[in-house]
């Protein structure tokens, strides 16, 4: 075990995965000299080579569009898209050939690729630098959709996620890059939980509070602070959007009969929506409240200084912890 | 407002175009290319013959076939048969190539059979054929999509260090999208060994070619730097010279090439399509007498090298591969419905096996 931060996390897995597979390549912009805007390369270029970690042209929809040809090659790339808000270049070529191909060609050509997204606020960025657009891939079949929130999910998950055969869109939560916590870098993938499921992070009776990316920490706050006033809550890591795992989070639902969950993406058709949709379907009859959304407003992302009236907090989490329980004095909008 | 005036439209129309073979069937020398066919003998311009006659039949059976209600589309192909042929011709079975909708012909010359041609627009799969089997994906519908993958494919040639060469095919409409442009960029940058084959069929659905470029397209290659040769597309020799020449050069390492093959859609953009709400039929007289296959045909006729029983034997193979085209259209039957939930993901997938199951059970409820 080594401590480190989550950023470093996955440039060991990047480092392990292009070690281990000749045919892996980093593709993306500043991905090589500089080691990428948040230094998720770094080194990378001077250990593998400019043929297999690639400063591309300043063209997202090329990244990805060429990335799917290296693919169908036989190549397994990983691109990096520079921040979530300039992921929409590349939107056609990953939802309409990227998604599509296994099953267009059925099955006879796969493509395993990664896509890195650094994703969501919280870092007083300019415009376009703070999005949290997962909802768009998660709705789009095809894409194998997640993200962490802890060192060791950083390093293990990016790592299944390039041995994956099928396309995998992968957010980094970028203003978590520099949690640290301990990670095993020698462990073998085989003995690692499938990256598609979700986990129980905290123990708790009373409320379900499912949430992934930057804002597991701060439900772990929340479990904490509601412990102190006798709460249980019980803290469920999504990891994985898409697919969703229901099993995990309806076995604990089942158990509280609440449920609040939290994601920094405006709420409108967000993956809160079809969580609790999902949820409602799954455990009606178990439920004592109304499930509770807490989201980012319906808005476009707003000027760094306001962001934290955008951003769940661990207030308005709690917040929606007291609604879930029925005792808030807030009334929810109808 | 445009400022173009009449004559820069009719000077981009009219620029040259490398020419083998004039509208009269007349061989012209070209010390540039004729190295390229010198192995052009009576026999194998004869086989170009045949797979110019057998495309187009195999095109008419097909679009006879949608008239019929057999097949829910089709976008014929009819006058762009030198450019297919001659371009697909040139390749080697190492060659990948990625193709928009229309690219019948070239499929043809990859080994793509009749049935196999039309397995998409009879609407039971999104694919015809496995790309790794004949080194040609599927037909790309979205315009100018496919450059992206052929660059990319190349890229991993040259990381490869085969001299194989992605042949990227799209229209003068594609010349308009970000994705051909971030292509010829990539292209150029990493020195992809891709080829850029235009087909400037002079039309974009309703839209003229002037409506796209004001310009000739294949200067736009150089912008990018990337060499660019002007063919005439209805020439299946001088198509097969200048493919042959690109190819050449892309395979000794010289990075990407671009060809703009200048012909001409003779019929709808597909089926759905009416072209007489937009188009002249004046126009298709001028194309008429610069028909590909009747151009060779006269040639060949001039040298001696096609009597009327070799022609009838010609026209018989078409109607063949014709004959064979229809009864394995009409003997391809629906998939099965649970079909459509395979392949989506190499593996199992939690939301969507649920869906299945779920969609299996409502299904078997109609089982008396």
């Amino acid at each position: 075990m080594t401590t480190m931060t989550l950023g470093r996390a996955l440039t060991g897995a990047l480092r392990r995965s292009l070690a281990d597979d000749p045919r892996v390549v980093v593709m993306g912009e500043d991905v090589g000299a500089l080691g990428g805007v948040y230094r998720i390369t770094d080194g990378l270029q001077a250990e593998f080579g400019a043929e297999r970690v690639i400063d591309t042209p300043l063209a997202e929809s090329a990244i990805v569009g060429t990335a799917i040809g290296l693919a169908m090659r036989g190549f397994r790339p990983v691109c990096e898209i520079q921040f979530d808000g300039f992921v929409f270049p590349a939107f056609d070529q990953i939802v309409s050939q990227l998604a599509r191909m296994r099953s267009r060609t059925r099955g006879a050509v796969g493509l395993p690729l990664t896509i890195r997204i650094p994703v969501g606020g919280g870092i007083g960025a300019a415009e376009h630098h703070s999005e949290s657009p997962e909802a768009y891939f998660v709705h789009t079949p095809g894409l194998r959709t997640v993200t962490v929130a802890t060192p060791q999910d950083a390093h293990t998950m990016l790592r299944q996620a390039i041995a994956c055969d099928d396309p995998v869109i992968f957010f980094e939560p970028k203003r978590r890059y520099h949690v640290k916590g301990e990670v095993d870098l020698d462990a073998d993938l085989a003995d690692a939980p499938p990256f598609d499921g979700a986990r129980v992070l905290t123990m708790g009776d009373d409320v379900t509070l499912v949430t992934f990316g930057a804002l597991v920490p701060t439900a772990l706050d929340v479990a904490a602070v509601a412990a102190d006033e006798g709460v249980g809550v019980e803290v469920v890591d999504l990891r994985s959007l898409s697919p969703l795992d229901l099993d995990t989070v309806a076995a604990s639902v089942r158990r509280t009969g609440r449920v609040v969950v939290a994601h920094e993406a405006p709420r409108r058709a967000g993956v809160g929506a079809e969580l609790v949709a999902a949820i409602t379907e799954a455990c009606f009859a178990y439920l004592e409240t109304a499930p509770v959304r807490v989201t980012g407003h319906d808005i476009p992302y707003p000027p760094s200084r306001l962001e934290g009236h955008h951003l769940p907090d661990l207030d308005r989490i709690l917040d929606g912890v007291d609604r879930a329980l029925g005792r808030a004095d807030v009334e929810v909008a109808p | 407002m445009s400022t173009t005036t009449p004559d820069a439209l009719r000077a981009a129309r009219d620029a040259p175009a490398v020419q083998l073979l004039d509208e009269t069937g007349q061989r012209h020398p070209s010390p540039a290319y004729d190295p390229f066919v010198a192995d052009l003998e009576p026999a194998a311009l004869r086989d170009l013959y045949r797979d110019l006659v057998v495309v187009r039949r195999l095109d008419a059976e097909a679009t006879a076939l949608q008239r019929q209600g057999e097949l829910a589309l089709w976008p014929p192909l009819l006058g762009q048969e030198a450019a297919q042929v001659g371009s697909g011709r040139a390749l080697r079975a190492d060659d990948f190539v990625f193709s928009s909708y229309r690219e019948h012909a070239v499929a043809y010359t990859r080994g793509v059979t009749p049935t196999d041609l039309v397995r998409v627009w009879r609407g039971i799969t999104l694919s015809g054929w496995d790309p790794t089997a004949v080194g040609m994906a599927t037909p790309q519908v979205i315009i100018g999509a496919q450059t992206l993958h052929a660059t990319g494919y190349a890229m991993g040639i040259r990381a490869d260090g085969s001299d194989a060469v992605a042949v990227a095919y799209f229209g003068d409409g594609a010349t308009s999208e970000g994705d051909v442009a971030e292509a010829m960029v990539f292209a150029a940058s990493f020195r992809a060994p891709v080829l850029f084959f235009c087909q400037n069929n002079q039309w974009a659905i309703s839209e003229p070619v002037r409506v796209q470029s004001t310009g000739v397209l294949a200067d736009r290659a150089g912008g990018f730097g990337i060499p660019a040769i002007r063919v005439d597309g209805n020439d299946v020799v001088a198509v097969l010279a200048a493919t042959r020449s690109a190819l050449a050069r892309i395979r000794a390492g010289e990075g990407p090439m671009f060809i703009e093959a200048v012909t001409y859609r003779m019929g709808p953009h597909t089926t759905a399509d009416d072209p007489t709400r937009y188009r002249d039929a004046a126009d298709l007289d001028v194309w008429r007498e610069r028909d590909p296959i009747e151009r060779l045909a006269r040639h060949l006729r001039g040298r001696g090298a096609l009597d009327d029983d070799t022609e009838g034997a010609v026209r018989a193979e078409a109607d063949r591969a014709a004959a064979e085209l229809r009864a394995g259209c009409l003997a391809l039957a629906d998939p099965e419905p649970l079909s459509i939930f395979d392949h989506v993901y190499a593996g199992p997938h939690r939301d969507l096996d649920r869906q299945r199951d779920d969609y299996a059970a409502y299904l078997r409820g109609f089982d008396a």
